[in-house]
């Protein structure tokens, strides 16, 4: 695959131009003919309402269970069809596309090994990798880093967390990079370039990491064939941070040199009051996920086609609606694949129902699929790593659980 | 003057290091005051009676705090039930921060009041850490609240208490007993609520043979991972299980009788039996079965070598100077936790003074210490999203384990840049009333590299100035 050259920029010229990454960092090259895959996982905080993003229209019990906030097929806004079962919030628009082009999967009825209610543990289990939540001294993407064997092409010089403070999926003893976008105002390119002089002189590690964080922003700001900065006029609020988040990462991931594993997140998906239907507040943050997935897409370039995105979260919500027109802390959700290297135009989902009688503790929708089945599917197919790998050092203890077969394309 | 360590070139100076390893940074002028008697001027700290205490008018108590949240929500729900179809979301939501955890129930659309008290004790904070002389007490409170951390993003409770919860269970204690100091802490409805003990139920108590619900271990598991023992400490799952036995029942008052958002032990609750922690039984009825153990615990060695760890990893430098742990945990042992004394040892023993700065200031310090050097403030809103944007929210760790205490984990590509980003917004507020050339001498002066005063000299404004010495090793190491 070939790149486009990076703009230099004037922030290049001080940083002496060259490789977008300190030397140190510059990973081996994959051969001319290999795939650079990248994976990128978009966690929804909070506990996304899986039955209101993707709906089982077909179930009897989902009208019947979601009285006012249920989807329907037919309507002013109706629901996005997939397979006659299902259908998409009408917001998801790009993902709507996406689907009918063969590049985006649902995983529905699916959930992590965690069973409590409680966001901060749903998302370290998550995010650690490990079967209970307690675990919070590395992430499964940064450990999955390291378990890339050698003769694959190289995951990047290092794994990207968006904002400003590692996630946790991201954090272990693999090197990692952050960037975010800042709404404080920039200083001078000049002050820069005396501040990293001084660093030169007195103190390279702060040098360097400097250098490297201007860089992963100009890589950003200056990217050749976008519109330089990030564009989210007429947009405000949670839709401009998802879009200026996505526009970030999918940038870095294109670039020459760059980071290959990434994960960022999107926050306020937990919806106890006033989670509306085809309008009202879950339909708006899922609404600003579109648009991020599909500023993604056009931000990566030809690199969408080696691109895979896990859109996931820590829990599902409750089948019934609370006394303040929302839901409330659940179990299984819907997970999303999307990218130019996934298989898709599915639904994979081992249907459990929406019946009294069929709910996880007479509540919440019954996980049927482990994530980790996923996570290990595209992990093993998109990057190479072995299933003995991904059993014992990225997902401990989850051997009993198999990677799923034929996610991404042949 | 010595050879930097890994490529930092800077000097040690004990003036500068009595206020920037040991401080909050010099004000002008604190460096003069300083330079007859550093060790002096820290142990004047901790001889100043009440001198970490923090009260303000306006700042409320846990209870008042937990009162105020409910009722809101009690409010907003029934708002929301009336008017289920409201509009203006979208503006409600750009309106709220931005969230550490996306947990929406804490701040959601504009819950006004509990982010009110929030940011007043932010404030509150930062008043405290401007007036500080030296700032060796209020860096030590901040210390202890991040080893007790709480997180304000796990809900509106969490976020309305979390500046109480430093008042009433760390600032009193700093000086004072460790024992003190943990009971307080295990005992606050913030540590109760932020580790779900009031979820958790004995399986032989009343209350759990009549509603089949059990035990939650977080905040047990805690106590003796990362509050006591540490994780090597010598215990084991079956102390956990037990300790978490021990201390069921212990939860929050919600009754109107005054126990209500106060610390209630519900015998109702409360597992029966004599249970073992660390080989040793306790038989003790109540609520005095915990208070046994977290006793025992306080003065166990391996508590006594873990603080110790944590304090010179904090103050002195990442890979902590074996002896220097090893002379503070013994003053921990000999005196049974007192917590001036080991405070004391610290500043007293040459090894904490000696090695040259290698720490980086962590951001709350690094905002700290510029608007100590400019004598300015800032509002409540503008502190907390610098510091959001510097990864360090006030009291919103990402885990129990509180926020990394290493320059390693500071010292990372998008955190330096953003140090820069705020050196510049600090500059710019404050270049009408400061002159990095007369500041370079009383902020960094012995210590100031010639590269670092010759940038400030050649600086193309005083705004430029500022935010070089700012970004300067000199100031941002410790």
């Amino acid at each position: 695959m070939i790149y486009s050259p990076i703009s230099f920029s004037r922030r290049d010229v001080l940083l002496g131009g060259g490789a977008l990454f300190t030397s140190a960092f510059v990973p081996r090259l994959a051969s001319a003919e290999s795939r650079d895959p990248r994976l990128i996982v978009l966690i929804l905080r909070g506990g996304l309402d899986g039955l209101s993003a993707v709906a089982p229209i077909g179930d009897p019990g989902y009208a019947r269970q979601r009285q006012d906030i249920a989807l329907s097929a037919s309507g002013n806004s109706p629901a996005l069809q997939l397979d006659g079962f299902f259908a998409l919030h009408p917001k998801l628009k790009t993902l709507s596309s996406m689907y009918a082009a063969g590049e985006m999967t649902v995983v529905h009825a699916t959930a992590s090994p965690y069973r409590e209610r409680s966001h901060f543990d749903g998302q370290d289990v998550l995010e650690s990798g490990y079967e209970r939540p307690g675990r919070v001294d590395s992430g499964w993407l940064n450990r999955l880093f390291a378990a890339v064997p050698s003769g694959r092409p190289v995951p990047g010089p290092r794994v990207l967390g968006v904002g400003s403070s590692a996630p946790l999926i991201v954090r272990g003893p693999a090197p990692i990079i952050g960037w975010a976008p800042t709404t404080l105002r920039q200083p001078h390119d000049d002050l820069t370039a005396r501040v990293l002089d001084l660093y030169r002189h007195l103190d390279p590690p702060l040098g360097d990491a400097l250098t490297a964080g201007i860089k992963a922003a100009d890589v950003v700001e200056n990217a050749e064939g976008t519109m330089g900065k990030v564009q989210t006029e007429g947009m405000h609020g949670n839709d401009k941070s998802m879009v200026e988040m996505a526009t970030g990462a999918a940038r870095l991931l294109a670039s020459s040199g760059g980071p290959r594993l990434a994960s960022l997140s999107f926050n306020g998906w937990d919806t106890h009051a006033r989670e509306g239907g085809a309008e009202g507040r879950l339909a708006n943050l899922l609404g600003g996920l579109d648009q991020a997935i599909a500023s993604m897409k056009s931000n990566l370039g030809p690199a969408w086609s080696d691109t895979v995105i896990m859109i996931v979260t820590e829990f599902g919500r409750t089948v019934h609606v609370n006394g303040s027109y929302g839901t409330d802390h659940g179990t299984a959700t819907v997970a999303f694949l999307v990218g130019g290297a996934v298989a898709g135009k599915r639904v994979i989902a081992d249907w459990p129902g929406l019946g009294s009688a069929q709910l996880y503790e007479g509540r919440d929708l019954k996980p049927t699929i482990d994530l980790r089945s996923v996570f290990k599917g595209v992990a093993r197919d998109h990057l190479g790593v072995p299933e003995s790998a991904l059993s014992s050092s990225v997902f401990p203890g989850s051997d009993a659980i198999r990677p799923k077969r034929d996610l991404l394309k042949a | 003057m010595m050879a930097g360590l890994e490529g930092s070139m800077i000097h040690s100076d004990k003036s500068v290091h009595a206020l920037q390893r040991f401080g909050l940074g010099a004000r002008p002028g604190d460096l003069d005051r300083v330079q007859r008697d550093p060790v002096g001027a820290l142990q004047a700290e901790i001889n100043r009676p009440r001198v970490t205490l923090l009260s303000k008018p306006g700042l409320l108590s846990t209870s008042e705090a937990l009162k105020v949240a409910d009722e809101y929500q009690v409010e907003r729900r029934k708002r929301l039930a009336a008017e289920p179809n409201l509009a203006g979301d979208a503006a409600a939501m750009s309106a709220s921060p931005r969230r550490d955890k996306g947990i929406m129930d804490d701040q959601q659309s504009g819950t006004v009041s509990s982010r009110e008290i929030y940011l007043d004790e932010v404030v509150a904070r930062y008043e405290a850490a401007q007036k500080a002389e030296c700032g060796f007490a209020e860096r030590l409170v901040w210390f202890w609240s991040n080893h007790f951390a709480i997180s304000a993003a796990k809900g509106a409770r969490l976020l309305v208490t979390a500046g109480a919860f430093e008042r009433e269970a760390i600032r009193p204690h700093v000086f004072g007993r460790f024992a003190d100091m943990l009971l307080a802490v295990e005992q606050h409805p913030s540590m109760i609520m932020f580790l779900d003990n009031n979820i958790s139920i004995g399986p032989n108590s009343a209350a759990g043979s009549r509603r089949g619900r059990g035990l939650n271990e977080n905040l047990a598991r805690e106590i003796l991972e990362l509050h006591t023992l540490g994780v090597n400490g010598g215990y084991n799952q079956a102390d956990v299980l037990a300790l978490a036995k021990i201390i069921t029942g212990w939860t929050i008052g919600e009754k109107q009788d005054g126990s209500r958002g106060a610390f209630t032990f519900n015998p109702h609750r409360h597992e029966p039996g004599v249970h073992k922690v660390l080989a040793r039984s306790y038989a003790q009825a109540g609520v005095q079965q915990g208070q046994a153990v977290l006793a025992d615990l306080a003065r166990h060695p391996s508590t006594a070598r873990f603080i110790a760890t944590k304090l010179v990893r904090h103050f002195v430098g990442d890979e902590p100077p074996a002896d220097l742990v090893a002379h503070l945990a013994k003053t921990f042992e000999a005196t049974d936790g007192n917590l001036a004394k080991v405070s004391r040892a610290l500043i007293e023993a040459p090894a904490a003074w000696e090695p040259p700065p290698t720490k980086l200031r962590s951001p709350q310090e690094l905002l700290a210490a510029m608007l100590r050097a400019t004598n300015s403030s800032l509002e409540g809103p503008q502190l907390v999203r610098l510091l959001m944007t510097l990864g360090q929210r006030p009291w919103s760790p990402g885990g129990p384990d509180g926020f990394p205490d290493t320059a390693a984990y500071w010292t990372s590509a998008s955190g330096m840049r953003t140090r820069l980003d705020v050196a510049s917004v600090i500059a710019q507020r404050a270049e009408a009333n400061s002159d990095p050339a007369t500041l370079v001498d009383q902020i960094i002066g012995p210590i100031a590299s010639r590269e670092t005063r010759s940038a400030i000299a050649a600086a193309d404004s005083r705004a430029q100035g500022l935010a070089i010495l700012f970004a300067a090793p000199e100031f941002q190491r410790r």
